[in-house]
């Protein structure tokens, strides 16, 4: 290993759009919120977003705002409020970071956008238990605390194969959330509206598909850590014609960089997959300990799970079922590895490293024996490293560099 | 003829190694010192030291390597450095011919690591982030039931009656401790129990080839580890001649390698 140097990841151009994009949203949500001309609904991020779109809501997602309380490391500091009230330090910490948050009034929001003061109020909330309980303890909390109504789906989990009886049950619970919606908007349900959305976001997510894709290309013109940021338009403006657009800009901007021979990572020698959530407390040091040792994180299970090839605008309700029941986090062990098998063959992949996310076992799956089956069957090495999304408590930095430069250094020894 | 060394300086958080070795890869010297807060200070004096030891002077030394948590710190000897499991496995390829597990316990970290019977590096593990099975655990133990360390492993074996510890939380551990001295346990037979939890801890992490091999300042200091290890996986287990050592000797090797003169 040379001497250490700073090497950080290539800035992306279409980054200002995308900035300039979020910023519209976040101060779209606001007027909605505090002029009242809009009604706002608070979603889970794979919950019926383009339900609630088609019927006239702003959209707040608080998944998006946890991840903002991380990535400004703000969340270390509000988590211990939620846990003070009886929330433990050992459930997700997006939930206890947005919760203290609201306890301690603030907000990354106000930081980044001026003028916005808090989080937009609800209206109402919706979740999908697809990813897990907590969404809907979470909401709950709001609930009783703003006197909102918290609706939504309770998922199947675990799932192997996506079959006709999971859909009808998530289509009929999906479509029994529309007279309550009906009644707090004020409008009925225009289902060819509806049918668009749910085209949009199907367009949307296949060129999220293809940005995604452009890292197959060796070297890859971006980084995982470029899209836990890009993926922002995927998240909050999946069913809008805005993302479409600017997926398209950052396409062309990545296929011109694949054209150029141009690599997120310079001399990129070795190409990792990041299975589990980032650490977003420390996306800029793990950028750059990556972009260090030559290695680039090119693929991840949690930046692909915005990729909904179900969505159908002939069919939204069962289309819109399909699409959140068929997403990685629903799957059984056994589709999982299969899924990851597939990754590594299609971005020809030299190591997995496996983030055990303290307070998120459902996007920790290193805990059954998965690391240890996916290597005696592909002969990929894989790595397991402790932390957490937003709980820098749980994360220790010295671990983590030791680990993932041994990890490294062990790749480029067995070639 | 002026000689040539090749040095290894492995800066762990607890304590600082040093191994100087010549182009056949004989130790001819080697220091152990408490790491402290002053990492470049601890590796001059520690450098120091093995070269004494060896009879050498800076400007014979042909190369250096650092390793270790505190590496980045001994710039002004090694400009290669490599990660502690790294030189681990180098050492471990060097001087064993088979597929081997080296268990390294060390003040804070536990390490395993795997190599094939080509030498090649198959897997790690680190410990989690917690002091079970460390060094420091034992630390602590010795200081709740104040005991020096150095008695501990001649309590244990006097043990006829183990007490078993059940949890992995250094705290928790020591209020059990508390609660089987209330309950007149015998204090050798809570020593094996500590001793055993520190194993039991280590062999979790992994799942150990046929071949095991111990290392580390705990293993150092404690053979009574190695005996335990031994029973618990029903086979002899190996330790080198300089076990606290092996991770600085690894780099030294590497320090060889690096200039091309090695012999092989
Ligand atoms: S999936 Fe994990 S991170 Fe996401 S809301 Fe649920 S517990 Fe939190």
């Amino acid at each position: 290993m040379a001497e250490e140097k700073k090497t950080a990841r290539k800035k992306i151009q279409a980054g200002d759009l995308m900035n300039r994009i979020m910023a519209d949203y976040f101060y779209g949500l606001n007027e909605a919120a505090t002029t009242g001309k809009r009604k706002v609904a608070w979603c889970t991020s794979v919950g019926p977003a383009e339900l609630l779109r088609t019927m006239g809501f702003a959209v707040h997602f608080p998944e998006n705002h946890g991840a903002m309380l991380g990535a400004t490391r703000m969340s270390t500091d509000l988590i211990p409020e939620a846990n003070a009230i009886g929330y433990s330090p050992d459930i997700c910490s997006y939930l206890t970071a947005d919760i203290g948050s609201y306890i301690k009034g603030i907000t990354p929001l106000s930081k980044a956008y001026k003028g916005i003061e808090s989080v937009p109020k609800p209206d109402v909330l919706v979740y999908n238990t697809n990813q897990c309980r907590d969404v809907q303890d979470w909401f709950a909390w709001y609930s009783r605390k703003l006197g909102v109504p918290s609706i939504g789906v309770t998922s199947p989990k675990n799932v192997n194969d996506v079959t006709d009886a999971h859909i009808d049950d998530v289509a009929r619970q999906i479509e029994a959330l529309v007279p309550a919606l009906e009644e707090i908007s004020g409008s009925k349900l225009d289902m060819e509206r509806l049918r668009e959305t749910v085209s949009l976001s199907r367009e949307c997510t296949e060129l999220w598909k293809k940005v995604l894709e452009t890292a197959t290309a060796a070297p890859a013109p971006l980084t995982f850590f470029d899209g836990t940021i890009h993926m922002g338009p995927a998240v909050v403006l999946r069913g809008t014609p805005e993302a479409i657009d600017y997926y398209k800009v950052l396409l062309a901007e990545l296929e011109q960089r694949i054209r150029d021979g141009v690599g997120a990572v310079d001399e990129e020698e070795a190409r990792i997959y990041w299975e589990g959530m980032p650490v977003w407390g420390r996306l800029r040091q793990h950028s750059e300990l990556f972009a260090t040792l030559k290695a680039n994180v090119i693929a991840s299970t949690y930046c692909s799970s915005w990729i909904f090839p179900a969505f159908d605008g002939r069919d939204p309700f069962r289309s819109m079922a399909k699409a959140y029941l068929e997403l990685f986090i629903v799957r059984s062990d056994a589709y999982k590895e299969r899924y990851i098998r597939e990754m590594l063959a299609k971005f020809r992949i030299d190591g997995i490293i496996y983030h055990d996310a303290k307070t998120c076992p459902y996007n920790s799956n290193s805990r059954y024996g998965m690391p240890q089956r996916l290597e005696a069957a592909t002969g990929i090495p894989g790595l397991v490293i402790s932390g957490d999304l937003n709980d820098l408590r749980c994360v220790s930095d010295e671990q983590t560099k030791t680990n993932v430069e041994a990890f490294i250094e062990q790749i480029a020894e067995g070639r | 003829m002026s000689k040539r060394v090749y040095v290894g300086i492995d800066i762990g958080s607890s304590r600082t190694k040093v191994a100087v070795v010549d182009a056949e890869r004989q130790i001819l010297g080697h220091a152990v010192r408490k790491s402290g807060t002053d990492f470049s200070a601890t590796a001059a004096a520690c450098l120091d030291d093995s070269l004494a030891m060896a009879g050498a002077a800076r400007d014979e030394i042909a190369n250096a390597v650092s390793t270790g948590y505190g590496r980045a710190n001994v710039a002004f000897v090694a400009r290669e450095n490599r990660t502690e499991i790294g030189c681990l496995a180098n050492w471990g390829r060097h001087c064993f011919p088979e597929a081997i597990t080296i268990i390294d316990i060390g003040g804070q970290d536990n390490k395993i690591v795997k190599l094939d019977a080509s030498g090649r590096r198959t897997g790690f593990k680190m410990n989690r982030k917690c002091a079970a099975g460390t060094g420091a655990f034992l630390e602590e133990m010795s200081l709740r039931l104040d005991i020096p360390l150095e008695a501990m492993n001649d309590l244990a074996r006097q043990s006829l009656e183990m007490v078993k510890l059940g949890s992995y939380c250094t705290v928790f551990s020591a209020t059990e401790v508390l609660e089987n001295i209330r309950h007149g346990k015998k204090v050798t037979d809570i020593v094996k129990g500590i001793f055993y939890s520190v194993v039991k801890r280590v062999l979790e992490m992994d799942s150990p080839t046929e071949r095991v091999v111990m290392t580390g300042g705990v293993v150092a200091h404690n053979p009574y580890i190695v005996e335990m290890t031994g029973e618990m996986i029903g086979r002899t287990v190996l330790v080198p001649e300089h076990p606290q050592i092996a991770g600085a000797l690894g780099a030294a090797y590497y320090a060889l390698e690096e200039k091309g003169e090695s012999d092989g």
